[in-house]
This record gives structure tokens, sequence and C-alpha cells, in this order.
């Protein structure tokens, strides 16, 4: 009985814990890579904002969002309210939602436990490489998990080391600013599998671009891709229908 | 801002941070999902990913109008070549960093 018990989760693991952060790791190093240039701006805007570098660290902690934290640092430096400060965080977090919907399709049935500590560690990179990854069908759970984890002390190291040191590393050396851009594209060509999601792709561009003109802000990443994914989602029935 | 507030408003951005991430999913994971809602939920990655590309590479964030003039969009055509020939993530990020350092410092 008991022996059952335990063997269950360690069916699922696939190896050792070593193989695990291992296969963790070979996945998370670009996105680890891409926050540095991320973290390291974040960092300095904070100490200059007058952000005490361990509460910098903390904000990194309890947050996890690159967006939102430089929205949020930027409006205590102007001194906005805390109501303001956290509304707008929720506005611009919002995306996140869809991102969770999607993975949950991968996720079926695990434990609320697991959900938990794997839900705070979803960004706009760990669910791209991660759907990738589970899209592909070589990937699970936990090694989803550990990129969502080693994503976030990449970020919080970068995000402290700005702000003790920022100042000091010169902007824009080895391109690294491109990192975020190119793992994005290279993301988005290994999740082109028909035509329907290069058009899906193309609808949700086309309309980022013209949110994005006409409303400043960050209301475009969830507008565009609802718009795109709708669009594509009726393209697809009504190609169905006439089959 | 003194420490006990900086912590506090960090903990409430945390909370309403966490909050969309921990809800749908958490949800959803637990629930029969409809064929449609499936069908619909495999279309967002690739939707997002393309909304959260295309301004960055076709948007000038100074003055906020639309060019073709951007470095990010045109290195990004040989970024996707060699992501469409490799599917590699990692060599993608380093030909894209290297093909922005060196253009940036032909077009500075």
């Amino acid at each position: 009985m008991n022996e059952d018990k335990v063997k269950q989760p360690q069916a699922e693991l696939v190896g050792s814990t070593g193989d695990l952060l291992r296969q963790g790791a070979a996945a998370a190093w670009p996105i680890c890579l891409g926050y540095l240039p991320l973290g390291l701006a974040m960092g300095v805007l904070a100490q200059q904002a007058g952000i005490p570098a361990w509460l910098t660290g903390l904000m990194s902690i309890f947050l996890f969002a690159g967006s939102a934290q430089f929205i949020g640092v930027a409006m205590i430096d102007a001194g906005a309210s805390m109501a303001a400060i956290v509304v707008t965080t929720f506005m611009v977090n919002l995306r996140h939602a869809l991102m969770g919907s999607a993975l949950a399709v991968y996720l079926r049935g695990v434990n609320r436990w697991f959900l938990t500590l794997f839900a705070y560690g979803i960004t706009d990179e760990t669910f791209a490489v991660n759907m990738a990854r589970f899209r592909s069908g070589n990937w699970n759970r936990w090694r989803a998990l550990v990129v969502n984890h080693l994503a976030n002390s990449a970020w919080v190291l970068a995000t402290v080391a700005g702000a003790l040191a920022g100042q000091f590393i010169p902007r824009g050396a080895f391109g690294i600013d491109y990192a975020l851009t190119a793992m994005f594209i290279c993301l988005l060509v290994m999740q082109l599998h028909n035509r329907l999601l290069v058009f899906t792709g193309l609808l949700s561009a086309a309309v980022a671009v013209g949110w994005y003109l006409l409303i400043p802000g960050n209301s475009y990443i969830v507008g565009a891709s609802v718009c795109g994914a709708t669009l594509g989602f009726y393209i697809k029935r009504a190609r169905e229908r006439r089959r | 801002m003194s420490w006990p507030e900086y912590i506090l408003l960090f903990a409430a951005m945390g909370l309403v941070t966490y909050l969309p991430r921990w809800l749908p999913l958490v949800y959803l994971a637990h629930k029969r999902m409809p064929k449609w809602l499936v069908d619909w939920l495999s279309l967002i990655p690739v939707a997002i990913l393309s909304s959260l590309l295309a301004p960055s590479l076709l948007v000038d964030s100074q003055s906020h109008s639309f060019t073709f003039s951007k470095t990010d969009l045109w290195v990004a055509l040989p970024t996707l070549l060699f992501a469409l020939k490799t599917k590699s993530l990692g060599g993608t990020l380093l030909v894209g960093m290297l093909l922005f350092w060196l253009v940036g410092m032909l077009r500075a």
C-alpha cells in the first residue's frame, strides 16, 4: 500500500533529480540570459527611484513580472498612489490568465499544490518555452517547474545585481538587449505547425500593431491575442464545416 | 516611502499578479474542458508571441509611430531564417544578439 503511494510520483519524475535539473537548465538558460539585461535595467531604475536593493529583491520575489515591475517602479518614482499602482499591476499582468489557461491543457488533474507552486513562475518567457516543449511531447511537469524556478532565480539575482552595481555596466553590450526578441522569434517558429497557426500569428501581429498605436499601454497584448486566436478559431470552424 | 510601506505595496502587487496566474490554471486543470476551448487555447501561444513581437519590431517607442527602420526589425529577418533552419533556441538567441550588436555598431 505505502510503497505504491511512494512509487507513483517517482515514476513521473523520469530519471534522477540531477537529470531533471539538467534538462530544466538546458531549456531555461536562454530565458535566464534574456532576463539578465532586463533585470539589470530594472534594478538600476529601482535604485534611482530610491528603493533599497534588498527591497528590490523582495519585489522581484513577490512579483516575478518584468513589465509590471518596470511600470511599478516608474509609478513609485512619480509619486503615484498605492491603489493606482496595484490596479495597474493587475491590468498589466492579466495576460497571465490566458497563459495559465493554455497551460492547464497539459496539466490536467495535477494536484493543487503542484499547480500553486507552478503558477508562481508563469511569465511570457517560461510560458512560451514550456508550451513549445509540452507540444513537442518530450516534456513533463517537473521539468517545466524547474524552468519556471530557474528563470525566477535568474530574475531575482539580475534585479538585485542591477540595484547594487547596474550603473557600472555599459548599455547595449554584446547585443544582449536583443536576447528576448531573438528567443521569441525562435519560439514562434517552433509553434508554427500549420497554415492556420501562421495565419493566426499574422492576424495577431497586425491587430497588436494597430491596437498599440491607437491605445498606448499594455492592453494590446491581451487584446490582440484574444482577437487573433478567436479569428483563427472561426476560420478553422468554417473550414471544418465546408468539408 | 518607509520600508514597511514598500513591503505592503509589493505584497499587494504580488497578490494581484499571482491570482491571474493561479486561478485559471487550478480551475481549468480540474475541469473537463469543452473541445472548442481546447481548440481556442491551442492558438493562444502563437497569438501571444506574435502580439508581443510585432509592436517591438514595427513601432518606434519614442515617437510611437509605425516604422520599417528599426534595427530590431532588420535583424529579425536573418534571425528568423536561422530559427527556421535550425530550430535551435540557444543558437537563435546568440545569432540574434551578435547581429544586433554588429548592426548597432555599424549604424552608430
